[in-house]
């Protein structure tokens, strides 16, 4: 368990108000704006030339769209520089599936020095793997709404 | 000899033999970066794992500070050494390379303060000639300890520190010169409340605040009768609250009162500085290779530096536990006062 919070740590607490810098919440959403926005509208633009040049129909242009962002995520965080660009984007980089494809890459590329089995295999989905679990049980009940909506 | 609670005096101080310092391109980078003896600028130090990169740095400052002293690794009764990682694996298994007794040392990033007491406590007891005290921290192994895989993009808090990569080590002894041991207070752990691994500052700075503040009961000294007391390792955030919680109880530290964590990196030229310096090895390389010399070169008489330590897990984090945190406070004194 964590201290007893007695009074010795409420006044501390209370101390340390104003005497620690906050996240720039503003400056930060600004940037997630403008990096996310800028993330998708690469995607939209190979989305576009899978359609207007190799004549795809929108819905299957977006298969091989995400694969290619996953693609290149996963290739700029192997040569070390999707760190980089996350830490100025922060969630602009973090929500977009690119910011998944770094989740995955990253622990691999990590736990390579473990081997590929104990090492790659169990650890590639260390920080991606709840948002899998979550979005699985999420779209469950998101499913069961849905068929109750519409079969009830 | 034991004076008042926590304070440990030497009656025939130990003195410092050597220090060795041998750090990563970051810290070589740094303001600091001409003094330390070894600045490796490949972050694997040619090794194939990060660990493996740490005990390579640990290797290489134990291994100038026994040269520096004109020692041979025969001569070493006694190594006390710690760093970050489960079971000290950087100072445990660089004991495998140098074969000599060895002694595990872990107080987080205070653990450098905590290796040069007991080292000092056992050459002044009689049961060392040369005892050689190291630690070791690597930013990337304690990013994937504490943190997220190193190549993850995540944004981190202004509180956040970065951990300093790089070992440093010291030769203790009977000598005739060199900078003497005179005082060491051994902290106790407090906990103020403090639950974000990415607030150490301010988890830190009570325990620092209560090792002075002992530090001076024990010993009837006064701020003024040290030239500079330094913190391990509590950066721009935890400093200032340090300073003023000292000043609540009466200590006036200012001008006096310096960081390690502040001192290594330049914020305004250095990316991802955050609020500053960490690691158990943030405090010994600047002591040992910046500090320490001013003593030598007579700039200074006395030095109190108090290494803090922030002794959480990665798993007790997740399980949201609140951060304990000790610090441990060792006076240096120039040889001829």
């Amino acid at each position: 368990m964590s201290v007893q919070m007695g009074e010795e740590q409420k006044r501390y607490q209370a101390f340390l108000k104003g005497r620690q810098p906050s996240r720039p919440w503003l400056l930060n959403s600004i940037r997630a704006f403008l990096s996310g926005g800028a993330i998708c509208l690469i995607g939209q633009a190979i989305q576009e030339t899978f359609v207007h040049i190799y004549h795809y129909s929108e819905q299957i242009a977006g298969n091989p769209t995400v694969a290619i962002l996953i693609l290149l995520s996963a290739l700029f965080t192997g040569f070390g520089v999707y760190d980089v660009f996350a830490r100025y984007a922060g969630a602009g980089s973090a929500v977009p599936v690119t910011g998944f494809a770094n989740a995955i890459a990253a622990a691999a590329l990590e736990h390579k020095a473990e081997g590929y089995i104990v090492g790659v295999g169990t650890n590639m989905f260390k920080v991606a793997g709840a948002v899998i679990v979550y979005g699985v049980v999420a779209a469950f009940f998101v499913g069961l709404v849905r068929y109750l909506f519409t079969h009830i | 000899m034991k004076i008042g609670q926590q304070t440990w005096q030497f009656a025939s101080p130990p003195r410092i033999v050597s220090t060795a310092s041998a750090v990563g391109e970051k810290e070589g980078q740094g303001p600091l970066g001409i003094d330390f003896d070894l600045v490796v600028s490949d972050p694997y130090v040619g090794q194939k794992t990060w660990e493996l990169a740490e005990r390579k740095l640990m290797e290489m400052a134990h291994d100038k500070a026994i040269t520096k002293a004109g020692l041979e690794r025969g001569n070493i009764d006694l190594v006390v050494a710690g760093d970050l990682l489960c079971q000290n694996i950087s100072a445990n298994f660089s004991a495998r390379t140098h074969g000599r007794p060895y002694l595990g040392v872990f107080s987080a990033c205070a653990s450098s303060m905590e290796a040069v007491a007991l080292a000092a406590a056992l050459v002044d007891a009689g049961q060392a000639d040369y005892v050689l005290a190291a630690v070791s921290s690597h930013n990337s192994t304690a990013e994937r300890m504490f943190r997220f895989p190193t190549e993850y993009g995540a944004q981190k808090p202004p509180t956040a520190h970065s951990t300093v990569t790089g070992a440093g080590a010291v030769v203790i002894g009977k000598a005739q010169n060199g900078i003497r041991i005179t005082y060491a207070t051994i902290g106790n752990v407090v906990d103020l409340g403090v639950q974000s691994p990415w607030e150490m500052g301010a988890a830190m700075a009570p325990a620092a605040v209560a090792t002075i503040d002992q530090h001076f009961r024990d010993t009837g000294r006064q701020p003024a009768d040290y030239d500079l007391i330094v913190t391990g390792d509590l950066a721009r955030v935890g400093h200032p609250i340090a300073e003023e919680l000292l000043s609540q109880k009466g200590w006036n530290l200012s001008g006096r009162f310096a960081d390690c964590g502040n001192l290594i990196y330049d914020p305004k030229t250095q990316s991802e500085v955050f609020s500053g310096g960490s690691g158990a090895a943030c405090c010994a390389v600047v002591t040992f290779s910046h500090l320490l010399p001013k003593l030598v070169a007579g700039d200074w008489k006395r030095m109190l530096v108090v290494a803090t330590g922030a002794l959480l897990s990665s798993v007790s984090a997740q399980q949201n536990e609140t951060v304990p945190c000790i610090a441990h406070a060792v006076a240096f004194e120039a040889a001829v006062t």
